[in-house]
């Protein structure tokens, strides 16, 4: 069943409407155009910021000054947090993924407000942009971490307001996108889409979009009451003028804890695409990932305290937010489970794509398990602030987001480009970024254990052997990220020709030509079934 | 463009609305007359609830949405009660 | 070939609609972050609070509690005669509705230019030598009635946007999506307020 022939539109990519060349993507308002836009912006700043984040590990392999002085590695991993925060994670898988397939997954021409979809995307890149200009002017380089603590976000000579501002305009993009994708799931689901036919990846698109349109405005005003804080001396953070420092810990993880939702969630929904295409068999139990998506949605908000369990908060409001903090984790466990069933009994393809999600389960668990041990009261004392906490937010980001978004790219990329990249490379670059990315984070947990701090430039000499396996971890991961991207670049510019449905997968975007024609649809579907349905259902065509 | 059958709010149930937020004001200020102490803060927000309810009910149509419209506001709202009452978990029992 | 597409111009009404809604639980929950740190320092700083809000003038606070939910009242009329075709009461209720905002902004600024005369502000002098509570209530004052009044001032921008459209016909009984939702936003910066007046004008 194929839902539109290719003589009847040209491709996306050929498309040429209102604007000619440049114009014709830079003042687009396809949703599959923005998506590439944004992916393309992510590549680029992922790898500025992750090559920040190298020259960290050069300098932290032996004690002492290596090649940067303190000031500068507080500026590098102040910047390195605000790039890979809000610009890549938090907005990362739903502006690239959620632009381009959300609508074609639930059988629609576009997203609900074109337009204001570009615009999101224009915020997106001033955003980042001033993020990055914000290195380089006046007062130089913020220092402060991208978590901004008062007081010293107050107090710091550094660039601060810009660096404020750049998050505020993000977080503002996020907003929009987020209404937008809410406004399309409710409204502009093909006919007979009810809400439990949706696929997966959207439901997921959907949990993420509530938390992206309810908790950043949160963060938006606690950054702007930190420049009240500067500018006008206001005294809400201030313990001299009646204020309170512990109050902007709270403002800003009320945003930042259900943040770290808006980058998993998406990532969980990409993961749980490719899990029943790869095992030719329905996800097990979409009714249960459903429910989890929206429980974490939910809990999330009520647990952001575990963030300050040192900061001086009350001891019921400490044991409150650890209870959540493990009730939190059980609709991630049970999502585990259902991929593990899905699995189970099918007929597996280990492709790139399907490698990825497996490792992305594999660390996803350990960044979740060692969360637990960050989220009890009293391994917190020893662990807060220290390289432990680095290595677990890394397994969790990174291994659980970053891993599914390469995970979506290889699944995903025949269908954008219409060509496939190298699957021999793909693997080995896979074999670099898993080896790299375990060689980069472990040790951090055990020297972080045995009282490795955090954000520290020196440390004393019984680490240096730990930090010397992560920076060779960093350098592998490096060249497995650069190889992993030549080949999925290669493959998109003249990779042989890919099929419709080079997978075998169920879901409307395998039931449309690779790449897919500028409306999408000739004509929209008609739903008459629940999704992931294989064997005879399947199409070969 | 398709025709709903869209309600439309009449003017003279838009002006006795006002009316009775008109009163609920009046009320409010002259209860800052007496002296309640701690539970004025209570009665002031008792008070703006009710308009907020009645300015989103009817000024904003929302009695005349869909049922998922109000679910959304009330979630809203709730969700956000709950964030204040958790952040009172740390400051009233420091 | 014409294929149905999302890219015309029109947006369906419900949908425009609903982002509307979704847009206005945003800006709760970003004038909600502020409300919060108000309640907060309200609970630490009782006393204080009282003091600082004897401070503002709670006539012109009821003044513009009146303005704004009669405002409300004529920006919901004016879409009541849109909808029943009558053009000319519509842009008589919208010209009105902006106004009574102006009226609004008028008072605001002879407020706040009142409390500037006694040095009243945020940084001055003779704030730092207020008692903590207090200081902090009129940074609150400030940053809400500011932020507050940043809204009132894109209210008005939408509300003259809507005059010009209603007067050009783009505007009509058939397709009221703008003012519709020029409205709601409208409402929402008076049910800010309806929060705001009592909290700051009338724990005394």
């Amino acid at each position: 069943m194929s839902l539109s022939g290719s003589e009847k539109q040209v491709s996306y990519l050929e498309y040429q409407g209102k604007h000619k060349g440049i114009w014709g993507w830079l003042l687009s308002t396809d949703h599959k155009r923005i998506g590439l836009l944004y992916l393309y912006a992510v590549i680029v700043f992922f790898f500025v910021a992750a090559f920040l984040g190298l020259l960290m590990r050069i300098e932290l392999i032996a004690p002492g000054r290596t090649i940067m002085g303190p000031q500068t590695y507080n500026g590098l991993f102040t910047i390195h947090g605000i790039i890979m925060v809000f610009v890549i994670v938090i907005p990362g898988l739903a502006a690239v993924f959620g632009n381009f397939f959300l609508p074609i997954l639930i059988g629609a021409r576009d997203v609900a407000f074109p337009k204001l979809n570009l615009f999101s995307w224009y915020l997106y890149m001033t955003g980042a942009i001033l993020g990055v200009l914000s290195q380089f002017i006046g007062g130089g380089a913020p220092d402060t971490g991208w978590t901004f603590y008062v007081p010293y976000s107050v107090e710091s000579s550094t660039n601060v307001i810009w660096a404020l501002t750049a998050a505020f305009i993000l977080g503002f993009s996020s907003i929009l996108t987020g209404l937008n994708f809410i406004v399309t799931i409710h409204r502009m689901r093909a006919p007979g889409m009810k809400w439990m036919r949706m696929p997966l990846f959207p439901w997921a698109l959907y949990a993420t979009a509530w938390i992206q349109v309810l908790a950043t405005p949160i963060v938006g005003i606690t950054l702007l009451m930190v420049i009240a804080e500067r500018v006008l001396n206001i005294g809400f953070f201030d313990p001299a003028l009646g204020g309170d420092p512990v109050l902007f810990q709270h403002l800003f993880w009320i945003y930042s804890h259900p943040a770290v939702y808006i980058m998993i969630l998406p990532a969980m929904g990409v993961v749980t695409e490719i899990f029943p295409t790869f095992s030719q068999k329905p996800v097990f139990g979409y009714g249960a990932i459903v429910l989890s998506s929206l429980a974490i949605a939910f809990v999330g908000y009520f647990v952001w305290g575990h963030h300050m369990f040192t900061s001086g908060m009350s001891y019921n409001a400490r044991w409150f937010f650890s209870f959540l903090t493990f009730i939190v984790a059980i609709p991630s466990a049970i999502k585990v489970f259902n991929w593990i069933s899905t699995m189970y009994g099918g007929s597996i393809d280990m492709k790139p794509p399907l490698l990825y999600a497996i490792s992305f389960i594999f660390l996803f668990m350990i960044g979740g398990f060692t969360g637990l041990v960050l989220g009890s009261l009293a391994t917190n004392v020893q662990t807060h602030d220290t390289a432990f906490v680095v290595a677990h937010f890394h397994y969790i980001i990174f291994g659980g987001m970053g891993f599914a978004f390469f995970a979506g790219i290889h699944y995903w990329l025949p269908k954008m480009y219409g060509r496939m990249y190298n699957n021999k490379v793909a693997n080995i670059a896979w074999v670099l970024n898993f080896t790299g990315f375990n060689l980069l984070y472990f040790p951090l947990f055990i020297i972080g254990l045995q009282g490795m701090p955090r954000r520290s430039y020196d440390y004393l000499p019984q680490f240096e052997s730990g930090h010397v396996l992560s920076t060779v971890g960093a350098f592998i991961l490096i060249s497995g990220l650069i190889l992993m991207v030549y080949n999925l670049v290669a493959g998109a510019r003249r990779g042989p020709v890919a099929p419709a449905n080079p997978w075998k997968g169920v879901t409307l975007e395998w039931q449309i030509p690779s790449p897919p024609p500028h409306e999408n649809f000739d004509e929209i579907p008609e739903i008459t079934s629940k999704p992931y349905l294989f064997g005879s259902n399947t199409d070969t065509k | 463009m398709k025709h709903e059958e869209k309600h439309i709010s009449s003017y003279s149930s838009l002006a006795i609305i006002l009316v009775v937020l008109l009163s609920l004001t009046a009320v409010s200020v002259w209860v800052t007359g007496f002296h309640f102490g701690s539970l004025a803060v209570v009665i002031a927000l008792v008070i703006a609830s009710i308009k907020v309810r009645t300015v989103i009910t009817y000024f904003m149509h929302l009695k005349f949405e869909s049922r998922i419209m109000k679910l959304m506001v009330t979630g809203v709202f709730g969700l956000y009660a709950l964030v204040i009452i958790i952040t009172f978990v740390d400051y009233y029992f420091r | 070939m014409s294929v149905p597409t999302n890219h015309e111009e029109h947006i369906d009404s419900e949908t425009g609609k609903l982002g509307m809604w979704i847009f206005l639980f945003t800006e709760l929950w970003l004038f909600g972050g502020l409300f919060l740190v108000y309640a907060i320092f309200r609970a630490k700083y009782s006393a204080d609070f009282h003091t600082g809000a004897a401070e503002l003038n709670a006539f012109i606070g009821t003044v513009n509690t009146v303005v704004l939910l009669v405002s409300s009242m004529t920006v919901a009329m004016a879409l009541t005669a849109v909808q029943k075709g009558d053009r000319r009461l519509a842009l008589f209720l919208v010209f009105l509705t902006l106004v009574l905002a102006a009226v609004f902004m008028v008072n605001k600024y002879f407020e706040w230019a009142h409390k500037f005369e006694y040095n009243l502000f945020p940084g001055s002098e003779v704030l730092k030598n207020l008692p903590r509570g207090e200081l902090l209530f009129f940074g609150l004052y400030y940053m809400m009635t500011g932020l507050h009044a940043l809204h009132v001032i894109i209210g008005m921008i939408l509300l003259s946007v809507n005059i010009v459209k209603i007067r050009s016909g783009a505007v009509n009984s058939e397709r009221y999506l703008m003012l519709e939702n020029s409205a709601l936003y409208w409402h929402l910066v008076d049910l800010i307020w309806i929060f705001l007046f009592p909290l700051l004008y009338l724990i005394t």
